[in-house]
């Protein structure tokens, strides 16, 4: 630890707060009512996205609003409020088809979060299908909820889980990735984005090549959502899963998007009230999907929420958002990379939303808890992607990751936060 | 607000640059494991007991600064102490680290009282407390490895 603090600070001129790509950012801060809050005496730096987005003015009135005027149960009440909620409850099913550009809103299937959408489909789908011999194919830039229900089942079916390496960058090696697709794979489960890492994966192209031997493919797309346009037909995967909670929606609430024609050959994942059509003690029939997997009464107000943030990232623009992003990582990098000692974990060339490095022999929880001091929100520890950091040998990072509330000056804050780091540990 | 250099004192970094006992012992020694599964850290506490007295302890493992220098100055508190001197001393440290003994009540924690800056940063405190979790599975003979959890 012995580098000098030489930290170069940057123009102020590359560094305002105005817009950076055509996103009038000023705006949107102030639409995200937290943003005004202070952390230990000083303006909230908010770098910490890809474990959860802050919520809009819109998200949190669309929830309270729902609880003050419409509070009822769905799908059964013949009240006014029962329909009404109902009606609202279907409509962000509506907002989320096209917001994942879906063929058919039966396709959208709420759950709590992306790990659920990939509990049920390992146990639904996978149960069905796997037999002892077979195979699951991850890749190894997985978050632990991509890698532990495929375990689970694996163990369960007497099956092997298959893992596609990447390489320093943190790139998919494409052709591992195919030499591993065979007959015996009966699913394919790989991120769009990796959180520990922000790469982007070549998904269509996977989805592509696993096509080619009739595997069906589930893409995790908890980190995709809040930063590109997804087009599920366009990209031709089987399922699709995202978190509410980390494209500025409530916490609690997620999507699953899956085929027509395989949600309808699945078994339910859970059994309850909503997923029946008629149940007597001998036999029960099915509710039509989605209703066949939503057992029981969901998170409506959640649902709701998500549906506003869903417009709110409409009214912004998905593309808007993802190019203001490009730019804070493209800056971020620049000025965290230019800091004496750090080593930028990730370095793919399509990369979304994160920043991920070390500097020295530093430990991220230390960085963590003095830039907290500086009021910069930064994720420290392995980002429940361990495999990931053994891949770097590393046992953790320090993650910056962006929103598009995020400024250059933002930026410049976590690095000069970078100096007291230095100051305190150097 | 809390000060950075109440936790990040001179002792506790230098012990974190150069931990002392970081090494194993004989195979007839105890050991056990602890990991802190929210961040990662780790760490391996092996104990040779002479009757009731610790006569070695070391350590190894990874972590932040706190952990590395709890676990670096447990060792050098522990040596030559008896199981029930070190169970109390855990107690007292407990104590200190979660802000439970603000006035006194340290007395009998030496040198291990730099530590004391630890309780006004509470996300921290496992990190101090991960060595002491882990010498006491090793001194009960716990197989499986502890958490901070």
């Amino acid at each position: 630890m012995s580098v000098p603090v030489a930290i170069s600070r940057h123009q102020p001129e590359t560094a305002s707060a105005g817009p950076v790509s055509g996103l009038d950012v000023a705006r949107i801060r102030a639409e995200f009512p937290i943003l005004r809050e202070r952390v230990h005496g000083r303006p909230l730096v908010y770098l910490d996205n890809a474990a959860t987005s802050q919520k809009p003015d819109a998200v949190i009135d669309a929830i309270s609003s729902y609880y003050r005027h419409t509070n009822a149960n769905i799908h059964r009440g013949v009240h006014l409020l029962s329909q009404r909620a109902t009606e609202e409850y279907e409509a962000a099913r509506a907002a989320v088809q096209a917001f994942l550009h879906a063929a058919d809103p039966r396709e959208i299937v709420f759950v709590r979060g992306a790990t659920e959408a990939i509990n049920l489909v390992a146990q639904s789908y996978g149960r069905t299908h796997l037999r002892s011999g077979d195979e699951v194919l991850i890749t190894a830039m997985e978050h632990h909820s991509n890698i532990v229900p495929w375990q689970l089942l694996c163990e369960e079916k007497g099956a092997t889980l298959r893992v596609a390496p990447i390489n320093d960058a943190g790139e998919l090696l494409l052709d591992e990735f195919e030499k591993l697709l065979s007959p015996r794979v009966k699913i394919v489960a790989i991120a769009h984005v990796s959180n520990a890492l922000g790469t982007i994966n070549p998904v269509k192209e996977m989805v592509r090549k696993a096509h080619a031997l009739k595997i069906p493919v589930l893409v995790d797309g908890a980190q995709a959502a809040p930063h590109l346009p997804i087009d599920v037909v366009d990209l031709d995967c089987d399922f699709y899963a995202f978190s509410s909670h980390k494209v500025y929606g409530p916490t609690g609430i997620g999507v699953l998007y899956g085929k027509a024609a395989l949600l309808e050959a699945m078994p339910p994942y859970q059994g309850g009230g909503d997923m029946i059509s008629s149940v007597t003690f001998e036999k029960t029939i099915y509710n039509k999907i989605p209703h066949k997997f939503e057992a029981g009464t969901p998170d409506i107000a959640g649902v709701i929420g998500l549906g506003a943030a869903l417009a709110w990232v409409g009214s912004v623009g998905i593309g808007a958002i993802g190019a203001h992003e490009h730019a804070l990582l493209a800056y971020a990098t620049k000025v965290i990379g230019a800091i004496p000692g750090v080593r930028l974990i990730g370095t793919a060339r399509e990369k979304a939303g994160v920043l991920s490095f070390l500097i020295e022999d530093i430990h991220p929880h230390d960085i963590g808890t003095i830039l907290d001091q500086e009021g910069i929100a930064v994720r420290t520890g392995h980002h429940c992607a361990q495999p990931v950091m053994e891949r770097f040998r590393i046992p953790a990072t320090v993650r910056a990751s962006f929103a598009a509330y995020n400024t250059l000056e933002e930026i410049d804050a976590l690095a000069r936060g970078m100096e007291k780091v230095w100051e305190v540990l150097g | 607000m809390a000060d950075l250099r109440d936790m990040y004192q001179e002792v506790i970094l230098e012990h974190a640059k150069s931990p002392r006992n970081y090494r194993t012992l004989a195979s007839s020694a105890r050991k056990a494991e602890g990991f802190n599964p929210l961040c990662g850290d780790r760490c391996t506490i092996y104990l040779d007991l002479k009757g009731d007295v610790i006569e070695d302890i070391a350590f190894q493992g990874n972590g932040c600064a706190i952990s590395r220098a709890s676990a670096s100055m447990l060792t050098q508190a522990l040596k030559g102490k008896t199981a029930a001197e070190a169970e109390k001393l855990f107690e007292s440290f407990h104590r200190m680290v979660t802000g439970q003994s603000p006035n006194g009540g340290r007395a009998s924690l030496g040198k291990l009282e730099v530590f004391a800056g630890v309780s006004e940063f509470p996300a921290r405190v496992k990190c101090a407390t991960l060595a002491w979790h882990t010498f006491e599975a090793a001194l009960h003979g716990e197989q499986e490895p502890v958490t901070t959890e």
